[in-house]
């Protein structure tokens, strides 16, 4: 078996039996191929249960707050950037999570590996970089690195930025020339081009609010779309309505975005929400040299004034 | 915001930002003037815009 798997069980009964925590919140294998759910563990015999492998995309950083007790929770790069954002913006304080870092090498794009079979997907196994697809009329052996999600490909975070254990060996980060080509790709649009993209990208919502819902930065006990006095936006299928949900999410999460990838990872509909959280990222980094989740320390830049602060959209 | 809004594809021209004190009313006229023709420019908004029918 892996060892990172051999390591995580073993770090989490030890954590159980020595009463340290009282949960630990892990992977476990889903019910199809290619899935797996977050979990919550509390005794030494349910560790058996905690996975850990390429298709682990959601963030867990969801579920380390409004907890009762200290409890530990697997994590990796990105996740433990939101656990930062969730201790900065005091959602969780840091002695009531022990986190168990995960150093990453990317989750596989789902969607994509689906696409290359006509029927149903029944076995996924992984090895290494190696990834074992199968279906009931053939077996795919596929390079996991062709395959990653997009954010993983882009991501410069993999390792854990903090953690109480590591379960893995560190990882080597990657350096990128260009950390932003979809969001150039975007603007070298004309602005009905740009238009007309997100009218696409959106035009397949069905507003489940899964994205939300699996969004670490989501937390609001009462969301904006679920409000009814006052209404800020119609609950239909109306295009002005499904963008004003999806242009809100992506600004509440202005500064605060780990670009998890949980929300697409999360889409029914295979929207790539992310589209619209890059650009602000990317704002944030190029007015304020802000990357979310990095720092315990820092406050993040919508949260700190600062009379550096560029203020030339202002009249 | 208003960056996000470019990206989506609304004008620049079309959003404007502004603070402006009670007692400074000569700047108020005169944002408010460079608005008008700015957004007069770009003709009537069809983005963001909902349909009732």
């Amino acid at each position: 078996m892996d060892t990172c798997i051999q390591k995580i069980r073993e770090l989490a009964a030890d954590l159980l039996e020595r009463g340290e925590v009282e949960k630990v919140i892990g992977f476990a294998q889903g019910t199809i191929p290619m899935a797996t759910s977050p979990i919550s563990v509390g005794t030494k015999q349910g560790v058996d249960n905690l996975v850990f492998n390429s298709t682990c995309g959601l963030n867990l950083a969801n579920f380390a707050s409004r907890q009762k007790g200290k409890i530990a929770i697997i994590a990796k790069g990105c996740d433990c950037r939101n656990i930062v954002t969730h201790i900065v913006e005091n959602q969780l304080q840091r002695d009531q999570v022990y986190i168990i870092g995960v150093p990453c090498n990317g989750m596989v794009n789902k969607f994509k590996i689906a696409a290359l079979f006509e029927d149903e997907i029944t076995g996924f196994a992984e090895d290494g970089d190696t990834l074992t697809v199968s279906s009931s009329s053939q077996t795919k052996t596929l390079k996991k690195q062709e395959y990653l999600r997009e954010n993983c490909l882009l991501c410069t975070h993999k390792n854990p930025v903090l953690y109480d254990v590591l379960a893995g060996d560190l990882v080597k980060e990657q350096v990128l020339e260009n950390a932003f080509p979809d969001v150039d790709k975007i603007e070298a649009m004309d602005v009905d081009g740009r238009w007309q993209y997100f009218k696409r990208l959106t035009q397949n919502c069905i507003r489940c609010y899964a994205c939300r819902n699996a969004c670490p930065i989501c937390y609001c006990p009462t969301c904006f779309v679920d409000e009814a006095g006052p209404q800020w936006v119609g609950k239909g299928q109306n295009k002005t309505d499904v963008d004003t949900f999806h242009f809100l999410r992506a600004f509440h999460c202005a500064g605060r975005c780990t670009d998890c990838g949980a929300c697409v990872e999360a889409c029914p509909m295979g929207i790539n929400v992310r589209d619209f959280t890059r650009k602000l990222n990317k704002d944030a980094l190029e007015l304020f040299g802000w990357e979310a989740g990095l720092d315990i320390s820092k406050r993040p830049p919508l949260d700190a004034y600062s009379p550096q602060d560029p203020d030339d959209f202002i009249k | 915001m208003g960056n996000l809004l470019e990206h989506m594809g609304v004008e620049r021209d079309r959003v404007h930002f502004s603070w402006i004190s009670s007692a400074e009313a000569t700047k108020f006229v005169d944002v408010v003037k460079e608005i008008s023709e700015k957004v007069r420019a770009l003709g009537p908004n069809k983005k963001f815009v909902k349909d009732y029918n």
